[in-house]
């Protein structure tokens, strides 16, 4: 109980992952994951299909944190602020040029530079004081955009030109499909990335740095790529934000979006890419189940109150039952024997 | 293969969740979403929760409540409102899923009196693609009055460059002379405020601003007092109204405060303030409604009514009032509509104007412009309480003058519906 | 120059504010490891108590005892009950408990008050004594410091001259050599929980008057410059704690007095860059950082 020294941290965590790697290659659980998802999209009704894409979305910045958080153990309370960045970023492109793809690039391209930047500060930090640095950073996207207004427009924020979607296909299911293209390549990419020396590097950088860096590992060069990588996925989530939205503006990119973020892979499960996707699909289907509950109350004071609570009670049970997150449920009892 | 299972049960609960959401809504049949013969559902967006559900969140239920005592007698057409008001917390990505929700899923006729300038600006564009009637949006926006870009789209509030003009008004011939500054929200509700102001009375000796996320002025009020204001105008919400005279008084800086609609009613303001709320004494506001105190006016008298039979006798104060006048506009729209209602005629009906309601001024709606209320009638605190003075003037968001309104103020019908 | 003068005051102000909230932070850090997110929403619930009890009473005083109380016994709480069950082999599953609480907090704050502000009052004056037409301070100010400086001697006191301290810093750096020298090493977490819950309620009790009055989420902006404030000071340092929180209080009443409100964040985050950079465990980390 009072060993809590942050060395012991070699968790259940990455079992997923070396799992996955004996069984199956993600290229096929990838193509598996489209057909499901392209199956979906014409079974579901239109705002289904909306929180189908909206899941897309999210699943692109959690696949990333758990990279960084869950493989890399640098916490990050400022992806939300790194989405912000992606999002204004294709505003600014869009409104301009008009050409998504363009658009896209530019914002993965933005989110990244501002990514390696932070990483480079935050390579040096640990635990709090880089919990602390992250925290600042996300408090600062309403102040940039309220300082430099003639750009960013203030709280009021931009609005996204888009062109609509080919005549053929409903609005809601043309976006999960970009939301789901984007989310399935990237997490592709990075399963590929973690399953090579990167994410060797990235674990033994976690579990214990001097024995990393006597085993050849530049710890500087690792972490900061870990955080450029991570930043890269925010991005794309930010810009996706942004096309769902078709606006961008500081309310939608508040602190508890950080802090949600984080806590969606926790539950899902750290170090786990299925985590991710499960503290995706969390952080679309918990605040609507819970705030359906309040209404069916029809107290007033009830209806958003309700799904905060229900949120927070299921965190602290899952932290309490599974540390591990939802995703290590069945694994956990087999791995802690194992070490 | 074990991953892939989960993969795929995380779909089916997806798809399953789907199914039974879905369910809900759209089972008329009726060519009109939301309308059946017994029943019409709209939606809103509101911020229950957060910082700035502060006062709004008392808004949507007292709409409710006036649709519940018109349904209790007898409803619109025949048909019962329901109301189904949704949380955004202010946030503008919350407004997103729960709009399309309330469109997509719960197939609602109408979004009506949506809140905020961020939150609602995101949906404007979702909400003309579904060609959802986007009625009487609860902010002083200029965005809202763009019929060529949004034909669905109408405000409510008087925008916020008129009641600067109005304000500015005030201040030329009351406290001509006097060194005028201004202290505003750092958004559209602030600047147009200003460039209303500035309309009337030229550049202000000095300006500051603020953000919601700081609550702390004293900076601003200490260089407002450092540059020697007489007049402050302000265009703040009710907590930073109640946190600028404060703060002021603290510093023993005594300018004459000019408050903004948004941020004046003395009941908000006065209860932040608490002990020191008698520094309102003297306020000068602005406001197009009947004031929740006028216990003399027969519309207030009505309100007060469905307050206590519909709104479980929440506490009575302006966004009650302002909910309910909301709730009566709608009503006399769909009674003008008439019973074959579909989503252009009641939009051709809005446009048609010619509403009389508890407004002290006309609303403006017609083809080409799609802006609110016309003008506002200046208020002065007096013993705690806020009370007209003068006339009610109008004028609009251009160079035009701000003239003095004679029209005379309807009443409420004898039941309180208003008749087809 | 009295421009000045009104900022340096307003700024000390409210930055002893941060730093007794920062203290408070620092407390928890050091007993058990754990940045302590849910204070915010802990002190808030324990405003929210002296209000009803001012309300009931009509005593400020009453309210204020009450809410100190109060934190005790919510810090005895969510240790006992919440924060002893954590698995700390991830130091990032106390944080995400944490982040837990505060929405469980919020969320019930909300249900059984409401998402209304509600006013506040202080127990003296907030208006500013004048000298010579400069706003000096106010006696609500003078109130805020003896507060402050009466919390940070009693703390220094507790653990440089008591037997308590000495076993609740020995319980924090040595847990297990403590155990064996028969101190109860959880007795002592807990203590340090409630303490610094009280803390963490009276620095609410004085901040919160100030602003727009108590809230479910009326002391998230608080948190942030406390945590920031303790973050340069250095976790493990209470000095630091204090010295941070005056020193991020200056610095966000000069840069909206002097520069622009909006940009006041954006000199925290570059406060803590330099800082940090310089110095990666805060201005006074005694020992090398941490590894890991």
């Amino acid at each position: 109980m009072t060993d809590v020294r942050t060395k012991d941290a070699v968790t259940a965590a990455d079992a997923p992952v070396t799992a996955r790697r004996r069984r199956v290659h993600p290229v096929i659980v990838i193509a598996v994951g489209a057909v499901l998802v392209i199956a979906l999209t014409y079974v579901l009704p239109p705002f289904r299909n909306y929180q189908l894409a909206t899941v897309g979305a999210y699943l692109c910045v959690t696949a990333g944190l758990t990279v960084l958080t869950g493989l890399n153990g640098q916490l990050s309370l400022g992806h939300g602020a790194l989405m912000a960045t992606g999002a204004y970023t294709l505003a600014l492109t869009q409104n301009k040029f008009l050409n998504l793809p363009l658009s896209f690039a530019v914002a993965v391209l933005g989110t990244t530079v501002v990514g390696a930047v932070i990483g480079l500060a935050a390579a040096r930090l640990r635990g709090p004081y880089l919990a602390g640095l992250t925290l600042a950073v996300a408090t600062v996207v309403p102040s940039v955009t309220s300082t430099f207004d003639e750009t960013f427009n203030s709280d009021q924020g931009l609005s996204v030109a888009l062109d609509p979607p080919p005549e053929t296909v409903p609005m809601e299911q043309w976006q999960a499909w970009l939301c789901w293209g984007a989310a399935l390549v990237v997490v592709l990419l990075l399963a590929l990335l973690v399953r090579g020396r990167f994410g060797r590097d990235l674990r033994a950088v976690r579990d214990d740095e001097t024995a990393a860096k006597l085993a050849g590992v530049d710890v500087a060069r690792t972490q900061v790529l870990a955080f450029v990588v991570s930043a890269a996925c925010a991005g794309v989530a930010g810009a996706l934000f942004a096309v769902l939205a078709q606006s961008v503006s500081p309310g939608a990119f508040p602190l508890t979006l950080s802090l949600f973020l984080l806590m969606a892979i926790v539950i899902g499960g750290l170090g786990s890419l299925f985590g991710a996707l499960w503290g995706a699909v969390l952080l679309v289907l918990l605040p609507t189940l819970s705030q359906s509950v309040g209404e069916s109350t029809g107290s007033q004071r009830l209806e958003g109150n309700l799904a905060l609570v229900v949120f927070g009670v299921v965190l602290v049970v899952v932290m309490l039952a599974a540390p591990g997150g939802l995703a290590s449920i069945r694994m956990k009892t087999r791995f802690r024997r194992n070490r | 293969m074990k991953r892939i299972a989960t993969a795929a049960l995380a779909v089916t609960l997806l798809a399953t969740a789907g199914c039974t959401g879905s369910g809900g809504g759209g089972t008329s049949g009726a060519a009109v979403p939301g309308v059946t013969d017994t029943e019409i559902v709209v939606g809103t967006h509101m911020p229950l929760t957060g910082p700035a559900a502060a006062g709004y969140s008392k808004i949507a239920p007292a709409t409710k409540a006036y649709f519940d005592f018109v349904n209790a007698n007898g409803g619109v057409h025949g048909r019962k409102i329901s109301y189904k008001v949704k949380d955004d917390g202010y946030n503008p990505a919350n407004t997103q899923t729960v709009v399309r929700e309330l469109v997509l899923q719960d197939k609602v006729f109408a979004i009506l009196n949506g809140l905020g300038t961020p939150t609602h600006t995101g949906v404007l564009d979702f909400l003309k693609t579904n060609r959802v009637p986007d009625l009487f949006v609860a902010s002083g926006s200029r965005s809202w009055n763009q019929p060529d870009k949004y034909p669905g789209t109408f405000g409510f509030n008087p925008d916020y460059t008129v009641e600067g003009k109005i304000l500015g008004t005030y201040v030329k011939e009351n406290l001509s002379g006097k060194k005028a500054c201004f202290l505003g929200q750092d958004d559209d509700f602030g600047r147009d405020s200003l460039a209303g102001i500035e309309k009337i009375l030229g550049p202000v000796a000095a300006k500051e601003s603020y953000v919601t996320s700081n609550p702390n002025v004293g900076p601003q009020m200490g260089a407002l007092k450092a540059a020697g204001c007489e007049v402050v105008l302000l265009a703040t919400v009710p907590g930073f109204t109640a946190l600028s005279i404060g703060t002021a008084a603290k510093i023993a800086f005594k300018p004459q405060f000019v408050v903004s609609n948004v941020g004046a009613d003395p009941t908000t303001v006065g209860k932040t303030l608490g002990a020191a709320a008698p520094l309102m004494e003297g306020l000068v506001a602005a406001n197009y409604l009947p004031l929740n105190t006028d216990e003399a006016n027969p519309w207030i008298q009505l309100f007060k009514k469905v307050n206590a039979e519909h709104n479980g006798n929440a506490e009575f104060d302006n966004n009650v009032v302002y909910g309910m006048s909301v709730g009566y506009l709608f009503v006399q729209a769909l009674q003008a509509a008439g019973k074959d209602v579909t989503r252009d005629k009641i939009i051709e009906t809005v446009q048609k104007n010619g509403f009389q309601g508890p407004g002290l001024v006309p609303l403006r709606f017609s083809a080409q412009d799609h802006s609110g209320y016309a003008g506002q009638q200046l208020t002065k605190v007096e013993s705690g309480k806020a009370v007209y003075f003068g006339t009610p003037y109008t004028t609009d968001d251009n160079d035009g003058p701000v003239a003095a309104y004679q029209g005379q103020a309807a009443t409420p019908p004898q039941n309180g519906v208003p008749a087809a | 120059m009295g421009q000045f003068v009104y900022l340096t005051f307003d700024g000390l102000s409210r930055g002893l504010v941060y730093a007794a909230f920062a203290l408070a932070l620092v407390l928890i850090w050091r007993a058990a490891r754990i940045v302590n997110f849910a204070q915010g929403a802990m002190a808030v619930a324990a405003v929210y108590v002296a209000w009803s009890v001012t309300n009931a009473t009509g005593s400020y005083w009453l309210g204020f005892v009450v809410a100190l109380l109060a934190g005790l016994v919510l810090g005895v709480t969510v240790e006992r009950v919440v924060m002893r069950f954590v698995d700390h082999s991830s130091p990032l599953n106390g944080v995400v408990v944490a982040l837990g609480l505060v929405l469980i907090l919020q969320g019930a704050l909300g249900i059984v008050y409401g998402n209304e502000y509600q006013p506040v009052q202080t127990p003296f004056s907030r208006d500013a004594f004048e000298v010579g037409g400069v706003a000096l301070l106010s006696r609500y100010d003078l109130f805020v410091f003896g507060a402050v400086g009466a919390v940070v001697v009693a703390l220094t006191l507790l653990f440089t001259r008591t037997a308590v301290g000495l076993r609740m810093r020995a319980a924090a750096f040595a847990p297990d050599v403590s155990r064996l020298l028969g101190v109860s090493v959880g007795g002592m977490l807990t203590l340090g929980w409630a303490l610094a819950a009280a803390v963490g309620s009276l620095a609410g009790m004085l901040v919160v008057p100030t602003e727009l009055g108590v809230h479910p989420t009326a002391m998230d902006v608080v948190f942030v410059s406390a945590f920031t404030a303790a973050v340069v000071g250095g976790l493990d340092s209470p000095i630091g704690a204090v010295v941070g929180g005056l020193v991020v209080g200056l610095l966000l009443s000069y840069v909206s007095g002097y520069v622009d409100v909006t940009v006041a964040p954006m000199a925290v985050l570059a406060l803590l860059v330099v800082v940090l950079l310089g110095r990666p465990g805060g201005l006074f980390s005694s020992s090398k950082a941490r590894v890991a």
